[in-house]
């Protein structure tokens, strides 16, 4: 890939036209595992990343295939994005043996190894060190990879992404830094719990890592943000850190109205759908508007027909519970 | 009801009959066979990769990582900040990326730290994927007590660990097997907690033969004797030892188990052996409350009551914090003195 100089120059209109659809296809699922839910069809809780599609699709644009993502519990988005399935997401939601973690991680675990997403992780931040041991392990094996953490706002007060900011940079590692701030960490703005106005690139400059913060709503803009930042890390010059600004528009998890959030800020953000905005860049590049209508309507048919599929599959065989803790598939702990 | 007569025989029989290293004298400390059994499989294996806290240049703070630094460099041993969570992360990322690290946690007091790694990521990231991401590698650390560092570097803590499923726990006793379980922890593919005794660091025994494996899950039979079963682990079974050479004198032969590993626990050889002695004391420097033998005693109770002519008794630390003056730590976990006069009791039962 060569390093786009401008947004407009890296994407051109067929690629942002798929792009559009990735985000269709994102949205339409975290509304058919939100109606999921409310049928009584998903066990436990869900945090859906609708309003934060841009950041997923864009990031996945700017990385090579054979890169490493790391997400959140919120992280249905980045899961899609790398390659996973609306069936076999919806499915692991369902509890069903189809599911891409065979019912055994849930929505907050969302993982599709095989294609360099290596896992959603519903410890606060815990994972920002694991971003930068990928990130290690790419550099020790030479391969050129670079690993990426997406978080939250509310994981920049966390011990573990100060400890992986600071080891990062001493090592100079290949990793991407990827705050998704939605302005809230949980139900807190997270204004009132963080001394500085930009939780996660106001703290990069202590750990002398580059920062910059992005209109997360935007796919070009992110793509090409990580495009840079990635090239820049492949290069062995180090880590960089994104600060996305973006909105959800749900609430934080299943739970939560969210209606500590004002309604004209509401209004505001949802003025700002990054779907909206793709499909005015769409139109700027000359892309007719039933090419946009198109994609949704596949979007659409994909993700009813992932419902369809998810909703007739099969439960767990109870058996599979005793399996996969250890290497050799089993559980067994003693003789 | 005691019967510890006529067994001066038995007792003559204690030793290692059958361990490779009895011939090869004791010419190695058990701190030495750290570096060693990490060397071993650095030269064996270029995914191996070390990183901790002073292990490079400055060769350890226990000198456990004595000369790894000089032979491997800077791209196989790697300093970190004093950054627990981020040792355990780093390594837990790179090895779901095809590296097999080891990381060294200074005293495994400060597992409390970098809990969640422990408890939350290494163990559960390949059940709750399906299957889909395998850890391999291993957490070193320095455990327990006896060296008068206080109540926050002196806990042996091997019992947390074990409330985990999905980690593995190797405790060696002596040097050879520092370097035979350190071979297959590093091999295996999943995460090792592997517990070096402080205690241990300047204790000396027979090297290691070369490609000297011991695998995880295969307690030992460091003495053996016919009128009681101690089980030990790491430093309490030298301390079983000596308790049964004190003892042998009054014409006990205790047979000593040498767990070596709390998972795979190796219940099979501890049943048979209460099956020979019909008798089963268990020796653990963790806190009685909560304890490891606590899992042994009941898989015995459980799978093996026929077999007892006597309680299963405990010898653990006591339920306080570590103190720091020796008679007072001396108090609180087990000593010859106490084995010693468990064996006593639990005989005259």
């Amino acid at each position: 890939m060569t390093t786009p100089t401008t947004a407009q120059d890296a994407i051109g209109a067929s690629e942002l036209l798929a792009l559009y659809e990735q985000m269709a296809v994102i949205r339409r699922t975290e509304k058919a595992a939100h109606d999921l839910f409310l049928a009584g069809l998903v066990k436990g809780t869900t945090h859906l990343a609708a309003g934060h599609e841009a950041i997923a699709v864009g990031a996945s644009a700017g990385l090579r295939p054979d890169d490493y993502v790391f997400a959140t519990y919120r992280g249905h988005h980045h899961a899609i994005a790398r390659g996973a399935t609306p069936e076999e997401c919806l499915a692991e939601l369902m509890s069903k043996a189809t599911g891409l973690c065979k019912a055994k991680g849930g929505s907050m675990h969302l993982t599709k190894a095989s294609a360099g997403m290596l896992g959603s992780y519903a410890i606060v931040g815990a994972h920002l060190p694991l971003a930068a041991g990928a990130a290690w392990s790419a550099k020790l094996r030479g391969s050129g990879q670079v690993a990426v953490a997406f978080f939250g706002d509310g994981a920049t007060n966390i011990g573990a992404f100060h400890e992986a900011l600071n080891i990062a940079a001493v090592w100079s590692l290949p990793v991407l830094f990827i705050c998704e701030n939605n302005l809230y960490m949980e139900y807190t703005p997270i204004g009132s719990v963080t001394a500085v106005p930009n939780p996660a690139a106001d703290r990069a400059p202590a750990y002398a890592i580059p920062a910059e913060i992005i209109d997360g709503n935007d796919v070009v803009i992110v793509a090409d943000a990580v495009a840079r930042a990635a090239e820049r890390a492949r290069s062995g010059a180090g880590p960089t850190l994104l600060e996305a600004r973006t909105y959800r528009h749900f609430g934080h998890s299943r739970t939560d109205p969210a209606t500590y959030r004002p309604p004209e800020e509401v209004q505001e953000w949802l003025q700002r759908d990054p779907l909206d905005i793709a499909r005015a860049r769409l139109a700027a590049l000359g892309v007719p508007v039933e090419d946009a209508v198109a994609a949704d309507d596949r979007a659409n048919r994909l993700v009813e027909a992932a419902i369809a599929a998810a909703r007739a599959a099969p439960p767990p065989d109870p058996s599979g519970a005793l399996t996969d803790v250890w290497a050799d598939g089993g559980s067994q702990w003693r003789t | 009801m005691a019967h510890v007569g006529g067994r001066a025989a038995d007792a003559d029989m204690s030793g290692r009959a059958t361990d490779p290293t009895r011939a090869l004298g004791n010419t190695v400390t058990y701190r030495e066979a750290v570096a060693e059994g990490l060397a071993r499989e650095l030269r064996r294996d270029p995914a191996v990769v070390c990183l901790g806290e002073d292990i490079g240049a400055a060769g350890g703070v226990f000198k456990t990582t004595q000369g790894l630094f000089e032979e491997f460099g800077p791209g196989r041993i790697w300093d970190t900040p004093i950054s627990e969570q981020a040792i355990l992360g780093l390594a837990m990322g790179a090895a779901m990326t095809g590296m097999r690290p080891v990381a060294e946690i200074m005293f495994s007091d400060f597992f409390a730290v970098c809990w969640d790694y422990l408890a939350n990521e290494m163990p559960k990231m390949r059940y709750m994927t399906g299957g889909q991401v395998t850890v391999p590698l291993v957490v070193r650390t320095a455990n327990g007590g006896g060296l008068g560092f206080g109540a926050q570097h002196s806990q042996a803590t091997e019992n947390w660990t074990l409330t985990i499923p999905g980690l593995k726990i190797a405790a060696p006793s002596n040097p050879a097997d520092v370097v035979g379980l350190m071979a297959s922890a590093i091999r295996s593919e999943d995460p090792v907690v592997f517990f070096e005794h402080k205690g241990l660091f300047a204790s000396k025994g027979p090297a290691a033969p070369d490609g000297y494996v011991v695998p995880l899950g295969q307690a030992a039979i460091a003495r053996s004797g016919s009128d009681i079963t101690i089980v030990g682990l790491a430093a309490t079974v030298p301390m079983a030892l000596a308790a049964a050479d004190r003892l042998a004198g009054e014409g006990v032969s205790a047979e000593v188990l040498d767990l070596r590993c709390l998972v795979p626990l190796d219940m099979a050889t501890v049943l048979a052996s209460v099956d020979r002695t019909s008798r089963l004391l268990i020796v653990e420097e963790n806190p009685y409350q909560g304890g490891w033998g606590g899992t042994v005693a009941s898989i015995v109770a459980d799978e093996g009551f026929e077999l007892l002519d006597a309680p299963v008794r405990r010898v653990a630390a006591a339920c306080v914090p570590l103190p720091f003056a020796d008679a007072l730590e001396q108090r609180v976990i087990p000593t010859v003195d106490s084995v010693s006069a468990a064996i006593r009791a639990l005989l005259a039962y």
